[in-house]
């Protein structure tokens, strides 16, 4: 068992360098953008000023060298400077990385919450109305783009009803009332979609569940429905879930930094954008070398409770 | 004999395969099949065909107006008009034509999906079959290859590669998209071809001393194909999605040219005025990829139920 | 009617607790509507059981047993099922309850053990919770309580280092000792009546033994009600007190277990114990097969279905469905129009043959071939198994 988990970890490790090494590249292989992001246009006619802006900058060293340095410095936390704030990357990401973590995990949350009674009921009366309706409705869901749901909700709930603020961000230090006022509507954008896509994955895991032997001695010994369904039918597809989820997430990041732009809210999704703007070469490094490290994280954290919660593979490893 | 065309991955009637395998044959067998289609599902293949008629065939329509025409600029005050009889379905907030942008955003959706499921389509079939089948290095690699790029989650790699070329015109766009949906296909085509490959009449065809390109050809490529197509459908759907999302942000097609998602980006400038210009484009959105899903979870139980009953 | 302790004194109208009638099932029919077709399961069955007694239904896969047993407990046939007659349990109409009445029967009044241990218990649940989850369902049993009662079973069944067990998942336990698990599930509430569908077929040879001896034990000491259902004659030999053949959703024969051996009457069940090899016999004798296949119960034949492969078949046979009906002997009853044993069946028998019917030249030729199938099997105690 343990040396599953080391080697997971392991192919963790590599799959990072690999992907920050890639990432790497891509941001630094295009030599005049640096340059236009460092020196306005005009000022680059003296050509010993660029040079000597590129040697400060180490541009001019080979790109695994740049990229050995720029790891060196990674690992001990230091990401490097914005080129446009000057302020570290680091502290903008650690600022930033909070409100982006919240407005994924309530989504998460919220879509858990609606999926788990929706595809249970679903599964119990297939074929039947509620299971039509249930699946109907998902499969709606499913074709909006998070960003059209957002402004929907915008419409009906902050522009007609003043329920929510319309964009904007309220930190928790203001406190939870006004933080949950603010992350309501970006979250339930998200978890519309993200529900659906739960819902129908657990309807078919659990439809299945329910047509094992193992339902039918439970009901032979008079357990009711309801209990089977959650205590016996629910168990089995908890691993399902959690594998779906795990998946997700790419889609999910994604959502998350459209909805962050949607909402104005300043998380790391809104910076991301703006350094692209500004050709902030350092921070869109910094931030999408984040992200892709947490997703691939995300994925072996997935593979490992797989291996907790199912104790026929804790046997079998 | 193992003759490819009565092989389908779909595990149909065997008889039903044999007689329709002329292409009149397959024109009733279509035909029929959607004959039994719930109504729902008849309806989104409808709309579909209209979508993508009207979107190849826009310059040929009389009287559609030029989506680009800001009329207030000429004099004409007919911003923020709701539907009306010389525009339908009324103006934006700088007095276009709703109906005609529709039109011409759906090339733009069209495209850029059919284009990028296209590239995928063929390098799933091809890649996948070759590195399912013959496995070994080649297989290594490409799948070294593909695990790397399926790390970067699509939008983020999306975004990214767009903005560092400083291009946006939808050539660009859907080469980049080519290069991340590519992978996926991939995965999906290996697997439908290392399946295929452990059957029976493929190891009977090596039995036999056939070469292996030819069974690559005649064996493993008819089987994966519709595999492979099943996931292109849904990732019609996707691909839908993924440009109307990069067009409202500012990231898709250059502004004059009309596109779903940035009518809906400009549609949010005056939304409390005028709500029609949300209205219309999120609407055709959202049926046409409902559409896609729909035909595509209809095709997927009509698999399942015949299966079922094998 | 019925098979079993003669001279009950209840009268007639009293279904109480005190009659020893503990289930009576009346013209029982069971037919699926299917895309195909309407599926006639069961067609008409009757019986009656007495507490204490044990009662075996066999017949092939197909002949409509599971079906039977399932209806009468109302589990889970499915949808397009269309049931019909009554199944008085202790008084009350089965068939005639709502499900949540069925609930609060099953597993604390009737109880089931199924097929297959390996796929009838819950693989992510632990193994104590399954034997007792219903006890503290039904009962209100406490944790501590429930946890003591389910080593108590267990160890009732013979499970060795129950102790430890019963905090284990079910696949770390061999096929026998899951099968004591359902076996102890079953008996957790203690039932007055127990059906048990096949459960030995899954199971190794010599595990089927002990797991049988098991349930007759327990059957003993509790002075339970046991249903076994199974396709094989061996089971049930000397360990259950009387039989019901089935064949094509019907009773075709219903006997003491004594009679049914030495008395065989019906064509089938005797084809059955024709088939069943011997240690008697000498090595590779081969065994006899019954001819033909099971009916398709979509379309079964007019008049008797077992016709198309009895070697006794006559043209009545064909034309009118025989009825079950008493013989001589109490308790005895077969449905056949050439009961063997009988002179119209020898008569039968001869004209078959020199009509060279396929079937009877079989009968006969395994016959010849075969001395000791003459004469009548003796039950050892144990079974045949």
């Amino acid at each position: 068992m343990s040396k599953m988990i080391a080697g997971r970890l392991t192919r963790l490790a590599l799959t990072l360098l690999v992907v920050s090494f890639v990432t790497f590249v891509g941001v630094n292989v295009l030599p005049g953008d640096a340059i236009n992001a460092l020196i306005p246009i005009d000022a680059q006619q003296d050509q010993e000023f660029v040079e000597q802006v590129r040697e400060e900058w180490g541009l001019n060293d080979p790109m695994l060298v740049r990229y050995g340095r720029w790891l060196g410095n990674a690992v001990q936390g230091d990401l490097g400077d914005s080129i446009v704030t000057g302020r570290p990357v680091t502290d903008e990401i650690v600022h930033r990385l909070p409100i982006t973590l919240e407005i994924m995990f309530v989504a998460v949350g919220l879509s858990l919450l609606l999926a788990i009674p929706l595809g249970l009921l679903s599964a119990y009366r297939e074929g039947r109305r509620p299971d039509r309706v249930i699946s109907g409705v998902a499969q709606l869901a499913l074709s909006m783009p998070v960003f059209v749901t957002g402004l929907i909700l915008i419409y009906f709930f902050a522009l007609k009803l003043h329920w929510f603020p319309a964009t904007g961000w309220n930190r928790f230090s203001k406190g939870i009332g006004p933080n949950l006022k603010t992350v309501a509507l970006p979250a339930i954008s998200l978890a519309i979609t993200e529900a659906a896509v739960y819902t129908r994955v657990l309807r078919s895991d659990v439809i299945t569940t329910l047509k094992e032997n193992y339902i039918l001695s439970a009901r032979a010994k008079g357990l009711t429905d309801r209990y089977i369904l959650f205590r016996h039918g629910l168990r089995p597809s908890l691993l399902t879930l959690v594998t779906v989820v795990g998946l997700s997430i790419g889609t999910l990041i994604g959502g998350t930094l459209v909805v962050e732009y949607l909402f104005a809210i300043p998380g790391l999704g809104r910076r991301i954008f703006s350094a692209i703007y500004q050709r902030d070469f350092m921070m869109v490094q910094g931030i999408t070398i984040l992200i892709t490290a947490f997703y691939v994280i995300v994925n072996t954290v997935v593979d490992l409770a797989y291996m907790v919660v199912d104790p026929r593979i804790r046997r079998t490893s | 004999m193992s003759s490819p065309s009565s092989v389908t991955a779909v595990g149909g009637s065997a008889t039903e395969e044999e007689h329709s395998a002329s292409s009149a044959g397959r024109v009733i067998r279509v035909l029929r099949a959607f004959a039994k289609m719930p109504w729902l599902t008849k309806l989104c293949c409808l709309w579909l065909m209209v979508v993508i008629l009207t979107a190849a065939l826009a310059d040929l329509i009389p009287g559609l107006a030029d989506p680009n025409h800001q009329g207030f600029i000429f004099g004409e005050s007919k911003t923020n008009d709701g539907p009306s009889a010389s525009h339908w379905l009324g103006t934006d907030n700088v007095s276009r034509d709703i109906l005609s942008r529709l039109i011409y955003g759906a090339r733009v959706s069209l495209i850029f999906a059919i284009s990028g499921v296209s590239i995928g389509v063929f390098i799933g079939c091809v890649l996948g079959s070759i590195a399912g089948f013959l496995k070994g290095s080649v297989d290594s690699v490409a799948m070294s290859v593909v695990d790397v790029m399926l790390s970067f989650p699509a939008l983020v790699g999306l975004l990214f590669v767009s903005t560092m070329l400083e291009s946006r015109s939808l050539a660009t766009l859907c080469l980049i998209t080519a290069i991340f949906i590519w992978p996926r296909f991939t995965r999906v085509g290996r697997a439908a071809a290392l399946s295929v490959a452990g059957r029976d009449f493929v190891t009977a065809a090596k039995a036999i001393g056939t070469s292996r390109r030819r069974i690559l050809l005649r064996e493993i490529l008819p089987n994966v194909f519709p595999a492979v197509l099943a996931f292109g459908l849904v990732s019609m759907a996707i691909l839908v999605i993924l440009e109307s999302t990069l067009s409202f942000l500012g990231l898709g097609v250059e502004i004059p040219t009309a596109s779903w998602g940035g009518m809906i980006a400009q549609a949010r400038q005056d939304l409390l005025i005028n709500v029609w210009p949300l209205i219309w484009p999120s609407v055709t959105l959202i049926f046409t990829v409902y559409s896609f899903n729909n035909i595509v979870d209809w095709l997927r139980e009509r698999v399942a139920v015949r299966s079922a009953a094998l | 009617m019925t098979i079993g302790v003669e001279g009950t004194t209840a009268s007639a109208a009293a279904k109480t607790i005190l009659d020893s009638e503990i289930l009576r099932v009346e013209d029982l029919h069971t037919s699926f509507f299917l895309p195909i077709g309407e599926l006639q399961a069961v067609r008409g069955v009757s019986f009656s059981l007495h507490r204490g007694r044990s009662l075996g239904i066999v017949g092939e896969s197909g002949s409509g047993k599971t079906v039977l047993a399932r209806s009468i407990m109302r589990l889970n046939l499915g949808a397009n099922v269309e049931i019909s007659g009554s199944a008085f349990f202790e008084g009350r109409d089965l068939l005639a309850l709502s499900r949540r009445e069925m609930r609060r029967i099953w597993g604390s009044d009737i109880a089931m053990i199924f097929q297959d241990p390996m796929t009838s218990l819950n693989p992510m649940v632990k193994v104590g919770r399954q034997v007792t989850e219903h006890l503290r369902k039904h009962n209100g049993v406490g944790r501590q309580e429930a946890k003591r009662i389910a080593l108590d079973l267990l160890n009732e069944v013979r499970i060795p280092e129950a102790a430890s067990r019963i905090d284990r998942f079910p696949h770390e336990l061999s096929g026998g000792m899951r099968q004591r698990v359902s076996i102890a599930s079953a008996l957790a509430c203690e039932p007055s009546l127990l059906f048990a569908d096949e459960p030995t077929t899954a199971l190794d040879v010599t595990v089927q033994h002990q797991i049988l001896n098991l349930l007759s034990r327990e059957q003993r000491q509790r002075n339970m009600t046991m249903v076994m259902v199974t396709h094989d004659l061996g089971v049930v030999a000397g360990r259950t007190d009387d039989i019901l053949v089935m064949y094509a959703g019907k009773v075709v024969e219903q006997a003491s277990t004594v009679e049914i051996f030495d008395k065989t009457q019906h064509p089938y069940t005797e084809a059955l114990m024709r088939s069943i090899p011997r240690t008697a016999q000498a090595s590779h004798t081969p065994l006899v097969a019954i001819t033909g296949r099971p009916p398709v119960a979509t379309h079964l034949p007019k008049g008797c279905a077992f016709s198309p492969r009895c070697p006794y078949v006559q043209p009545r046979c064909h034309e009118e469905d025989p009825v079950l009906a008493p013989t001589g002997t109490s308790g005895h009853k077969v449905a056949c129009w050439y009961p063997v044993g009988s002179d119209s069946n020898r008569e039968a028998f001869e004209r078959n043959l020199s009509n060279r019917l396929p079937q009877t030249l079989a009968v006969a030729e395994s016959l010849g071939a075969d001395q000791s199938s003459e004469t009548p099997i003796s039950v050892p105690e144990g079974g045949l198994a």
